[in-house]
């Protein structure tokens, strides 16, 4: 009798134990009681648009292993795999956010009413043109094979850059770096253990996964190919020129791949990045058609 | 040859002696315990039906994870679905203390062997059916669910403490997103009450049939497994829901719905059990989808689980 008392009483006074719920029950703003002063020399827009980049891959990859979830092998994968969608989403959340505190909000503050927050006019009322991700976060998933491929080589990329940001000017995007590369730290172990099972597992598996890669690779043509914005910001001490993690993002690769007894397909020769200047493939557009139809459908509500 | 038998029946009779004693004390049975095999067979299935109800229950929901209308709504539905994922691992884990195996729990769910909640079987067309879910579906599911950490058998009992920890946090989020809509436009308001049209008969069906046609309610009781009739609980879910739905701002669609001046009670109007039965024997709106998720989910994956075993057997060779 008591012990049921008791459980009624925890859940009538739930409240002590937000710490449970991963985002808290709050209505904050992800950045709310940050300074986010922009620092000396650096121009915001630059700042936006940078933000937008990293953000956008963190909103993209994070919608395509949501695709997942209900459709895993293991119920531990399910879990899993909404786990690094939350932490994607999270920084994107951030990283968005970031770009609106310095006004850089295109034509999206425009469509979105006044009581949409800055992260959601972003998310939701921008075209896929106004989008900077890569292509390698945009692309279709594939099998589960594929999938881990490209999540070990997003994430491989992106904990070499966060890395690198967490000595940048900018305090807040130093701290979105530094909470982000033990999230992605993880995202990569995650991803590798899986291509290893599957690279040593079955001559099923192994073909799969090998196929996986060799689709995967080319989608690298863009990623370590600075823009202008870039090129500015990190001469400004505020951004990473992707072109300096490539050595990294090689090594760690082949290493990964040689274990799994894969071979590492061809490296692609670099070309203009595309996704970053807002060309991107029909696969972006239909994506974000559904994140942001139901958004479109009623401008004026708020969620 | 003959002796041995007759100390086994004995032993029997002292095993069961004992397992009486120990639920008539109300202690738990735990996993190396002797318990009678209707006991077991009667935990496993609820058990089961149960981890499958969370499985299949994230699918309603999950339809809408892509398409959430805010990236903070789109944080917290990831979030509900993951616990779901995780409370069907642990009672999972808890069927598997009773000798039950995950894999063959799954293939009877999907063989339609075993059973789940029917209130998954209904479809979620509107964002606002998120937040009923929240409110009414995982609100039903805490009054029968809260009981259960009363068990007499401790695994399950265990597991239903956290499992109803967890549910109190989706229900409040559900709630929170019904009353932000209400706020909103005359659409979303339209949008709340139709949802909760839709779901409240069939949130009252979850507490299953009534006392006089529940066949295996006695026993379950008995046995310190269930702890309340199914009415009772459903009694519990009304005289909760009524005062909510006022806050709200949402009428109920019952229109004998009203207290009762003598016992305090809502009295309400008859279920439509036939719908029931037809939605639990298969003929809802969404039962052949969501088997065929799951299924799909099990097979088009199934070289991927077949690859993590080869692998982990190579593996436990080399180091061993």
């Amino acid at each position: 009798m008591g012990h049921e008392e008791t459980v009624y009483d925890a859940l009538d006074h739930a409240h002590g134990g937000e710490g449970q719920w991963a985002f808290g029950t709050g209505f904050d703003e992800p950045l709310a009681g940050v300074d986010t002063t922009v620092p000396d020399g650096v121009d915001p827009a630059d700042l936006g648009a940078y933000c937008l980049m990293l953000g956008d891959d963190a909103l993209v990859l994070a919608q395509r292993l949501t695709e997942w979830v209900t459709a895993s092998p293991e119920l531990e994968e399910e879990v899993a795999v909404a786990n690094i969608a939350l932490d994607l989403l999270g920084q994107a959340r951030l990283l968005l956010a970031r770009a609106g505190s310095v006004g850089v909000l295109g034509r999206s503050r425009a469509r979105a009413t006044a009581s949409i927050p800055d992260e959601d006019a972003l998310a939701y009322f921008r075209d896929p043109d106004e989008f900077r991700n890569t292509g390698l976060v945009a692309a279709p998933n594939g099998d589960f094979g594929r999938t881990m491929v490209r999540l070990l080589v997003a994430a491989t990329v992106r904990l070499a850059v966060l890395a690198e940001l967490r000595r940048s000017r900018d305090p807040v995007l130093a701290a979105i770096a530094a909470k982000g590369v033990n999230e992605v730290a993880y995202h990569r172990d995650h991803a590798a253990r899986w291509v290893l099972r599957l690279g040593d597992g079955t001559p099923e598996s192994h073909r799969r996964v090998q196929a996986g890669a060799v689709e995967v690779w080319p989608l690298l043509a863009d990623v370590f190919s600075p823009t202008d914005v870039e090129h500015r910001l990190t001469a400004a001490g505020v951004a990473v020129d992707p072109s300096t993690v490539r050595g990294e993002v090689v090594e760690v690769l082949t290493a990964v791949l040689g274990q799994a007894t894969l071979q590492v397909p061809e490296w692609p020769a670099g070309t203009v990045p595309r996704g970053r200047l807002g060309e991107h493939g029909p696969e972006l557009t239909e994506l974000l058609g559904t994140l942001q139809g139901l958004a479109r459908q009623h401008p004026a509500a708020t969620w | 040859m003959s002796a041995p038998a007759l100390d086994r029946t004995l032993d029997e009779a002292s095993l069961q002696a004992h397992f009486d004693g120990v639920i008539a004390a109300g202690h738990r049975i735990e996993p190396r315990d002797w318990m009678p095999e209707g006991y077991r067979k009667t935990l496993i299935r609820q058990i089961a039906q149960h981890a499958h109800s969370e499985i299949i229950g994230m699918q309603p929901e999950g339809d809408w994870l892509l398409a959430a209308p805010s990236l903070r709504r789109k944080a917290i539905l990831l979030a509900k679905v993951q616990d779901e994922a995780g409370h069907g691992m642990y009672l999972y884990s808890a069927a598997e203390t009773l000798g039950a195996d995950r894999a063959d729990l799954t293939d009877k769910l999907i063989e339609s062997r075993q059973k789940y909640s029917s209130i998954f079987n209904y479809p979620t067309p509107t964002y606002a059916d998120v937040g009923v879910i929240g409110w009414l579906v995982d609100g039903a599911a805490i009054c029968n669910q809260v009981p259960l950490c009363r068990s007499s058998y401790g695994p399950y009992a265990r597991a239903m403490i956290r499992v109803c920890k967890e549910e109190s946090f989706h229900q409040r989020q559900g709630y929170e997103l019904l009353m932000t809509m209400m706020r909103g436009t005359p659409e979303q308001r339209a949008m709340v009450q139709d949802a909760v049209d839709r779901w409240w008969w069939p949130s009252l069906m979850m507490f299953g049939p009534p006392d006089d046609d529940s066949p295996n309610s006695a026993q379950s009781m008995a046995w310190g497994i269930k702890r309340h009739t199914n009415d009772e609980l459903r009694q519990r879910y009304v005289d909760m829901s009524v005062p909510q739905a006022e806050a709200l701002g949402v009428t109920l669609p019952d229109p004998e719905l009203a207290p009762d001046p003598q016992t305090g009670r809502y009295r309400f109007g008859a279920i439509d059990w036939d719908e029931f039965k037809q939605v639990i024997s298969g003929n809802g709106p969404a039962n052949a989808e969501r088997i065929r998720r799951r299924r799909a989910a099990r097979d088009d994956n199934a070289w991927v689980t077949e690859a993590a075993t080869v692998y982990a057997h190579k593996h436990a060779a080399v180091s061993a």
